[in-house]
């Protein structure tokens, strides 16, 4: 787990993000690297920036008319291994190529109002992809990805709404899972769960970077520890320091960063 | 004024609506009697409405107002529903922030004027257009059914942009970040968890657009006969009413009662199904 | 990319039907403003019906709209009242509140028919007070769902911090709860007055309609709205011009209310 092995899959540079009618912008020259199949946690106190990045990274924010974003969010294109700038796609089908391409799972559980197996089909659905077969596969290959097909496999047809929040919450990874996505973005994935809960999406999202790069923003410092590879500490809207997890945690460069550490703010 | 006088005043006024409705149904169905025993529930299906020469009695049934307030509520329903559904998206989905504020106001003054107003408008402006487009004499189901739907679709909007503005932000994210288009988040995601309240406010404009009487009463014909086409003039329930309660008597009297009573309970039922069922009890 | 069509179409379809929305709304005003100001003299307001002006209908009509309205609000929100602040979580409080919600879509031919039974018929002759009934029926259940409405948004907090300075539950509820919720009880009144003042089909055959001027209301009473449905039919032009400026002038007053109503809300939120 050194940096020598360590593939960049997304690069930001000088990121300078705008929220509509915001007299300053939130995210002020960000630079950060983020690695191919390793988990990259961001932390920082509220307000820092760390959502606000995270949702550039799959242009969420363009759902909301006037924001406004200056520098370059660049992803590897896996077939000629060139990075490609994603804040130059415009239309709406390259905007929806990135984000099948870089998931992301939210705060609280966000199950479709559909029955549980409609909820993994549905991106595939979205794909184009029809034979019963196929969905049949791949629906019952991301469940097991996301360690819930065993709760789920005898109620596949019931509503999404009757699990529990853990088990919603596994179901929207692998429903995220399903596409096969190249990066997977958490939000805080865990704040609303109980601690066994908890325990089981962080052992999930492991797991998961055997496939698939993730970037995971924390609130809980231990989580980030136990979790991540790198770790990156924002700063109102500045990326403060980045490093392997265990030299952030253990020995920062900056001032800044050990104190929100050792918990003198936050 | 002591607290208990007070608290006792307050309940007495709040039993008074409960009263009122019980009143009305009781009123209704005791001056329907007559008619009623006369002709029991083959009213539904007699197409003759006369009296006789002596106007002691005569044939009134209520098949021909029963049907021209149907086929105008379908024209009605079938223009208002997408619309409507159309203007809900809009506001909730593709509108801008800064116009959502004076579109919403606009769609709710619309649905502030008064039904005389469409009424008087729909006869001088847009009679002749329909004459002009679909033939007939300008009068008829059709332009009943086109004004009414332009009648009920700002209440439809409105209520269905209520229930459309329910779904979270974070769901229709989530939508999006599997790589769904606007059309199918709004199809598979708000639509589907908002469907109570959408299904709702298509009843509540039906019950609406059943007992609706002005706009229709300009623009229907009002004349007792079934209607051949879509252009052809008829009648309605509340229009038969509207035009004929006052000047009838006896028999004939005690049938409008019963049309009035039927209207009533319809719409109730529509209403209550609405507002209870889909919409959701108040607390 | 076939979803991606689609999804354009949809989306131009549904900005379409809010463009023809908005056309209607201004096709509507603006016929009715051209067709209503050029019909407009200063006869009109001076001249009763039976000299072709409309003031001894607006007289008529605001006269039964107050007077319903003087009847429906104490009602009205003394129910509301009942429903938030004592009713609890009984069964009857539910069934009063929604039962007085689904009369608010009555159809208001009927609430015409009802009242002709009670007030008209027994009496021989169609009356303003009739009238004045019909219009506080369709009041009385919107102003109960505006108040129990309003009344729900106020905080518990006020009314425990009213019970702890030692106030009795009506005081509290009349100088504090009440005085919390007033503008918004206020704009209730004041939309569900443009509402009444607009209707016809309840006034058809209670109050009817009456050419001269009169105040006596146990007898015919002039009524804009159904004057308004008279005079469109008549085949002499004076009367629709007549038609035309009533309607104009019922909708300015109607739209202006609301208008009022909206701002005063907006101003305090």
């Amino acid at each position: 787990m050194t940096k020598e092995t360590a593939n960049p899959i997304m690069e930001v540079k000088d990121l300078f993000f705008t929220y509509p009618n915001a007299p300053e912008p939130t995210l002020k020259g960000n630079n950060l690297t983020i690695y191919e199949n390793k988990i990259t946690a961001m932390i920082g106190p509220s307000g820092c920036g760390k959502s606000t990045l995270l949702r550039a990274m799959n242009r969420i924010h363009d759902l909301y008319a006037g924001c406004k974003y200056e520098g370059e969010i660049n992803l590897r294109n896996l077939k000629n291994n060139k990075m490609e700038n994603t804040l130059n796609l415009k239309k709406e089908n390259q905007l929806i190529g990135l984000r099948q391409k870089v998931g992301m799972i939210f705060q609280k559980p966000t199950p479709f109002p559909m029955s549980i197996y409609d909820n993994v089909a549905y991106g595939l659905r979205l794909k184009g992809i029809k034979s019963k077969s196929e969905l049949d596969g791949r629906v019952e290959k991301a469940l097991k990805e996301a360690a819930i097909w065993k709760e789920a496999k005898e109620r596949l047809n019931d509503s999404a709404m009757g699990l529990s929040g853990g088990q919603q919450q596994r179901l929207c990874i692998a429903r995220s899972v399903a596409l096969k996505p190249e990066v997977l973005l958490f939000d805080e994935p865990t704040s609303a769960l109980d601690p066994i809960s908890t325990g089981a999406i962080e052992e999930l999202i492991s797991e998961l970077k055997k496939d698939v790069t993730v970037v995971i923003v924390t609130h809980n410092m231990q989580q980030a520890s136990r979790l991540s590879d790198y770790t990156t500490f924002m700063y109102l809207g500045d990326i403060i320091e980045f490093g392997d997890t265990e030299k952030i945690f253990l020995n920062p460069d900056e001032k800044l960063t050990e104190d929100y550490i050792t918990g003198r703010f936050g | 004024m002591g607290g208990r006088l007070f608290k006792d005043f307050s309940l007495v006024a709040a039993t008074l609506s409960l009263f009122l409705l019980v009143g009305i149904f009781a009123i209704l169905f005791s001056y329907a009697q007559t008619s009623m025993h006369e002709f029991g529930f083959d009213f539904l299906v007699i197409d003759q409405w006369e009296a006789d020469e002596d106007d002691e009695g005569g044939v009134f049934g209520g098949f021909i107002p029963i049907i021209g307030t149907l086929l105008s509520t379908l024209i009605a329903m079938v223009i208002a529903t997408p619309l409507a559904m159309g203007i809900a998206i809009f506001l909730t989905e593709i509108a801008h922030d800064k116009i959502i504020k004076p579109f919403s106001i606009a769609i709710e003054l619309l649905a502030a004027i008064p039904s005389i107003i469409y009424g008087m408008w729909g006869l001088f402006y847009f009679a002749p257009i329909v004459q002009s487009v679909f033939g007939g004499n300008g009068v008829g189901l059709l332009t009943a059914g086109i004004v009414l739907a332009i009648m009920i679709i700002p209440f439809m909007a409105a209520i269905t942009r209520d229930s459309m503005n329910t779904a979270p932000d974070v769901l229709k994210e989530s939508a999006y970040a599997m790589g769904a288009t606007k059309f199918e988040v709004i199809k598979d995601v708000v639509m589907p968890y908002s469907k109570g309240g959408i299904i709702g406010s298509v009843i509540l404009a039906l019950g609406r657009a059943l007992g609706e009487t002005m706009a229709v009463a300009f623009l229907i014909g009002s004349v007792m006969s079934i209607p051949d086409k879509i252009t052809d003039p008829t009648t309605s329930i509340p229009v038969l009413l509207a035009n004929n309660f006052a000047e009838a008597q006896d028999l004939e009297l005690s049938s409008m009662y019963y049309l009035a009573l039927i209207l009533f309970i319809v719409s109730f039922a529509l209403i209550t199904v609405a507002k209870l069922y889909f919409i959701g009890k108040k607390k | 990319m076939n979803r991606l069509l689609l999804n354009k179409i949809i989306l131009t379809l549904s900005t379409i039907s809010a463009l023809v929305g908005i056309g209607f709304l201004f096709w509507i005003l603006i016929t009715l403003t051209y067709k209503g100001v050029s019909s407009i003299q200063l006869s009109t307001f001076t001249n009763d019906l039976v000299e072709g002006g409309i003031r001894n209908l607006l007289v008529g009509q605001f006269t039964m709209a107050l007077l319903a309205t003087v009847v429906a609000v104490p009602i009205g929100v003394m129910a509301g009242i009942y429903l938030r602040e004592y009713g609890g979580e009984k069964r009857m409080t539910m069934v009063i509140r929604n039962l007085s919600d689904i009369m608010t879509s009555a159809p208001s031919i009927v609430i015409g028919v009802f009242v002709f039974a009670f007030l008209v018929e027994p009496f021989g002759t169609f009356n303003g007070w009739a009238g004045s009934v019909a219009l506080a029926i369709m009041m009385l259940p919107i102003i109960i769902g505006t108040t129990d409405n309003m009344l729900a948004l106020v905080p518990k907090e006020l009314r425990e911090a009213g019970i702890a300075l030692g106030g009795s539950k009506h005081k509290i509820v009349l100088q504090i709860v009440l005085k919390a919720a007033k503008v918004g009880v206020t704009t209730g009144i004041l939309l569900s007055f443009a509402r009444i003042i607009g209707e016809t089909a309840p006034l058809l055959f209670t109050s009817a309609n009456n050419q001269f001027f009169t105040m006596d209301m146990s007898g015919q009473f002039p009524s804009l709205t159904v004057s308004i449905y008279n005079l469109a039919t008549y085949p002499d032009e004076a009367s629709r011009e007549l038609a035309w400026a009533a309607s104009f002038i019922l909708t300015a007053i109607v739209l202006f209310i609301n208008l009022v109503g909206r701002y005063v809300t907006r101003n305090k939120h």
